[in-house]
C-alpha cells in the first residue's frame, strides 16, 4: 500500500534552497520526447546539471496552452509510444538513482481521465511523483481531482496568470500546495518573455496571499533571464528553450543523435551557472 | 443508483456549466477570468431587452429570419411515408445557420467592448458568417482554419478574404477543425485584452454551449409557430446533423419537453463506423475533456484524441457539443449515424427533387430522414433541419462523383 509522504520533497527542496541563499532551477521536458531510452538519461543527467526540481510533460494530442516547441514534441513522444504508464515508468527508473530531487507532472486531463483520476494519484505517488499540474482543471473544476491528490500525498500546483486578479487569486491559491507557478505572459509556452518590470511587479502581488514559493515559468530562455526570475521569485522554470535545443539536435528522422543528451545538459549547466551566481 | 429522469430538459446547465456530468469549464487559468468575464456580460446582456431588440432587428432584415418551413412534397411521396418538412436555414444570408449566432455573439462582443474577433472554422460556414458580422460592424476579424479545410473549402476561403478577414490555415494535427479550435484558444490566450473569441458550436467552455444554444434556438423557437400553423400539431420527429451541434440544439432545444417528438442527431459515419475513418463521437467515443468541456470524445484508451473523419468539413471533430451528450445519456435524443455515400446519395436526390442543394451537412440529416420517413405513417410529420446550403460543396461532391469541374 502506498502512503502519503511524510514530508514533500518539493518543500524540503525549496527550504534548502532558501537556507543556501538562491532561488531554484526547474526544468521542463517532454516524457519521451524523442524516444524513451533518450528522455530517462536525460532524466538521470538533470539534478547533476544543476536543475534543483524536474518538471516531466506528459504528452498530449491536443496540448491548447502550449505553443509551437511544445506541440512538436508532445507528437515526437507520442509517436515514440508515450502513455501516461510509461511516463510513470519513467519516473520509477529515475527514483532507482535519485530520491530527492522533486518530480512534478504537467499535462492535461485527459489522459488521466483515461488512467482513472485516483488510480493514477496512487500510481503516481508510489512511482516517485511528488506533484500535478494539470493545466486545464481550474479550481472551479478542482474538487474531481483535488481530495484524491491530497489522499495520494501529491501536492496540486496551479497557474496563476497576469489575467487572474485580485478578487480570484485567493481562490486559486487556496486551492494550491508545492508552489506557485506564475505564467509571466499572457500567451502559451516558449512565445514571448515578460518584462522585469511586470514580474517585479507581480511577485510581491502574489506574496501579499501565499507564503508558498514561486516559481516563474512561460517566456524564460536564457541565463539571464533565469537569474533574474529566480532572484525575484523562489524560482525559474524553463521549458521551451531546453525543449527546441533537443528538438535541434534530432536527425532529419527526428531520432536522437549521440549529443542530443550532452546539448541539453549543458544548456542546463549554463543555466544552473546563471542562478548560482546572481 | 437509479436516478429520476428530470421533469424538464431544458433547464440546464447549472451554475457550473453543466448538463449533468458534461459540460464545465476546463481551460487553463489564463482564460478562465476571461471565461468568467464572458459569462457575466452574457448573463447581463440576456436581461437587457435593448440587446435582444438589437439581435431581432439584425435577424429580420439582415439574415432574413423567419426562414420558412418546406412541406417537401416531392420527396415526401418519393419516400412514401410521413410528411417531410424542411427548415430552411439555408436561406438565411450567408447560407447557413451560423450566423444566427454569430450576430448575438458580435453584439456581446461590442457591449464588452472588445475590438477586434476570432473564431473557428470547419466547412467554413461559420468563417464566412462571423467574417461577414465582422464586416457589417466594422470589427477586424482572424479566422482559423484547418490546412486541410483551407484546401477542400476554397469557395468559402476566397469568401472570407473578400469580407475583409484574415484567414489562418492551421497546419498542426490533421490541419482540420479540432486544430483550428485549439490554434484559437491558443491565440485568445495571447490576446485577452482585446479580443472576442466568436465560437461556431454548442461546445466548449461555458458560457458558450449554452449561450450558442440560446441563439440557435430561434430555429426551433420559429419550427414550432410554422408547423402549429401548417398542421395544427407539433411533428413526431425532429432530425439534424450533427458536428458540434449547434444547428441540433436549435432545433432541440424547444422541443425537449413535448413528449410526442422524437428527435433524432445524425452523426457523420465518414466510411463507416466501424473503420477508423468517422466522426461518430457519441456512437463510437468515450466521455472526456477536451476544448473546455466534458463530452464525448474520439479517443484511444489512452485519452489521446483521435482525429475524425467526414465528406463534411462542418462535421470533422472528434467531439460533440455536452448538452447532446447529457441528452444522449438521459435517452431523450437518439443519436444514429449516415456515412459518407449516403450523404452523398442524399444530397443529390435532395438537388433533383426538390430544387434544392444541401449543404453535406445537412445531408446527413436528410439521409436519416430516407431511412426513418418511410417507417412513419402517411399523417406523421419529420422536420429536417436544412441547416446549409450546398453550393460550398460542389466541388468536393464533383471530386467524389469522379466529375472534373
Amino acid at each position: 500500500m502506498n502512503r502519503p509522504q511524510q514530508a514533500s520533497r518539493i518543500a524540503a527542496k525549496f527550504a534548502e534552497l532558501k537556507a543556501a541563499g538562491r532561488g531554484a532551477l526547474v526544468t521542463y521536458l517532454q516524457g519521451y520526447d524523442p524516444d524513451p531510452a533518450t528522455s530517462l538519461a536525460l532524466l538521470r543527467g538533470l539534478p547533476g546539471a544543476g536543475a534543483d526540481l524536474i518538471e516531466v510533460g506528459v504528452p498530449f494530442t491536443d496540448p491548447m496552452a502550449d505553443g509551437p516547441s511544445i506541440q512538436r514534441a508532445a507528437l515526437r513522444a507520442l509517436k515514440a509510444g508515450a502513455t501516461l504508464a510509461g511516463v510513470l515508468a519513467l519516473v520509477r527508473d529515475f527514483r532507482k538513482e535519485d530520491s530527492t530531487t522533486p518530480i512534478v507532472l504537467m499535462g492535461y486531463y485527459n489522459p488521466i481521465l483515461a488512467y482513472g483520476t485516483e488510480r493514477f494519484c496512487t500510481d503516481a505517488a508510489a512511482s516517485g511523483v511528488d506533484g500535478l499540474i494539470v493545466v486545464d482543471v481550474p479550481p472551479e473544476e478542482a474538487d474531481e481531482i483535488e481530495p484524491l491528490t491530497r489522499a495520494a500525498g501529491l501536492d496540486l500546483i496551479r497557474l496563476v496568470a497576469p489575467t487572474t486578479d485580485e478578487a480570484r487569486l485567493p481562490r486559486v491559491l487556496a486551492a494550491t500546495s508545492g508552489f506557485i507557478y506564475y505564467v509571466s505572459i499572457t500567451g502559451i509556452t516558449g512565445t514571448k518573455s515578460a518584462s522585469s518590470a511586470s514580474l517585479a511587479e507581480a511577485v510581491p502581488r502574489l506574496r501579499k496571499h501565499t507564503e508558498l514559493p514561486i516559481a516563474i515559468g512561460f517566456g524564460i530562455r536564457t541565463p539571464a533571464q533565469a537569474a533574474e526570475a529566480a532572484k525575484l521569485a523562489d524560482g525559474a522554470v524553463v521549458g521551451t528553450a531546453l525543449v527546441d535545443t533537443l528538438a535541434a539536435s534530432l536527425d532529419e528522422q527526428g531520432r536522437a543523435r549521440p549529443e542530443t543528451v550532452r546539448l541539453v545538459l549543458d544548456q542546463v549547466r549554463g543555466l544552473a551557472e546563471a542562478i548560482r551566481q546572481s | 443508483m437509479n436516478k429520476p429522469l428530470p421533469n424538464t430538459f431544458r433547464q440546464g446547465p447549472d451554475a457550473r456549466g453543466r448538463f449533468g456530468q458534461f459540460g464545465g469549464r476546463f481551460v487553463a487559468e489564463t482564460l478562465m477570468p476571461l471565461i468568467l468575464e464572458v459569462e457575466a456580460a452574457y448573463e447581463a446582456a440576456k436581461r437587457d431587452p435593448e440587446f435582444d431588440r438589437e439581435w431581432r432587428y439584425l435577424l429580420t432584415h439582415y439574415v432574413g429570419r423567419p426562414s420558412p418551413l418546406w412541406l417537401a412534397e416531392r420527396l415526401t411521396a418519393h419516400l412514401g411515408g410521413a410528411k417531410v418538412y424542411f427548415k430552411r436555414e439555408e436561406l438565411n444570408h450567408t447560407g447557413a445557420h451560423k450566423i444566427n449566432a454569430v450576430l448575438g455573439q458580435i453584439l456581446l462582443a461590442k457591449r464588452m467592448g472588445k475590438t477586434r474577433i476570432i473564431a473557428e472554422t470547419g466547412a467554413g460556414q461559420h468563417g464566412v458568417a462571423t467574417a461577414t458580422a465582422c464586416a457589417l460592424f466594422d470589427l477586424p476579424c482572424t479566422v482559423f482554419m484547418g490546412a486541410t479545410d483551407v484546401e477542400r473549402q476554397q469557395p468559402n476561403v476566397f469568401r472570407m478574404k473578400l469580407l475583409g478577414a484574415e484567414v489562418v490555415p492551421v497546419t498542426s494535427g490533421a490541419a482540420t477543425l479540432k486544430d483550428a479550435m485549439n490554434e484559437a484558444l491558443r491565440h485568445w490566450v495571447a490576446n485577452v485584452a482585446d479580443t472576442y473569441y466568436c465560437i461556431g458550436t454548442v461546445a466548449g467552455p461555458h458560457p458558450y454551449p449554452a449561450m450558442v444554444r440560446d441563439f440557435q434556438s430561434v430555429i426551433g423557437i420559429e419550427t414550432r409557430e410554422q408547423i402549429l400553423a401548417a398542421e395544427g400539431r407539433l411533428p413526431d420527429a425532429l432530425v439534424c446533423a450533427v458536428g458540434g451541434g449547434s444547428s441540433a440544439m436549435g432545433l432541440f432545444h424547444p422541443f425537449l419537453d413535448d413528449e410526442g417528438v422524437a428527435m433524432y442527431g445524425v452523426e457523420a459515419a465518414g466510411r463507416g463506423v466501424d473503420t477508423e475513418e468517422h466522426a461518430a463521437s457519441i456512437n463510437r467515443g468515450q466521455p472526456g475533456v477536451l476544448h473546455g468541456n466534458r463530452t464525448y470524445l474520439l479517443q484511444d484508451r489512452h485519452g489521446q484524441i483521435i482525429e475524425a473523419h467526414s465528406i463534411s468539413a462542418g462535421l470533422d471533430y472528434p467531439g460533440i457539443g455536452p448538452e447532446h451528450s447529457w441528452l444522449h445519456e438521459a435517452g431523450r435524443v437518439t443519436y444514429v449515424t449516415a456515412t459518407d455515400d449516403e450523404a452523398l446519395a442524399a444530397f443529390q436526390l435532395c438537388s433533383k427533387l426538390e430544387g434544392i442543394i444541401p449543404a453535406l451537412e445537412s445531408a446527413h440529416g436528410l439521409a436519416e430522414v430516407i431511412k426513418r420517413a418511410p417507417t412513419m405513417q402517411k399523417d406523421g410529420i419529420i422536420v429536417l433541419n436544412l441547416s446549409g446550403r450546398g453550393d460550398k460543396d460542389i466541388f468536393t461532391v464533383a471530386h467524389h462523383l469522379g466529375v472534373k469541374l
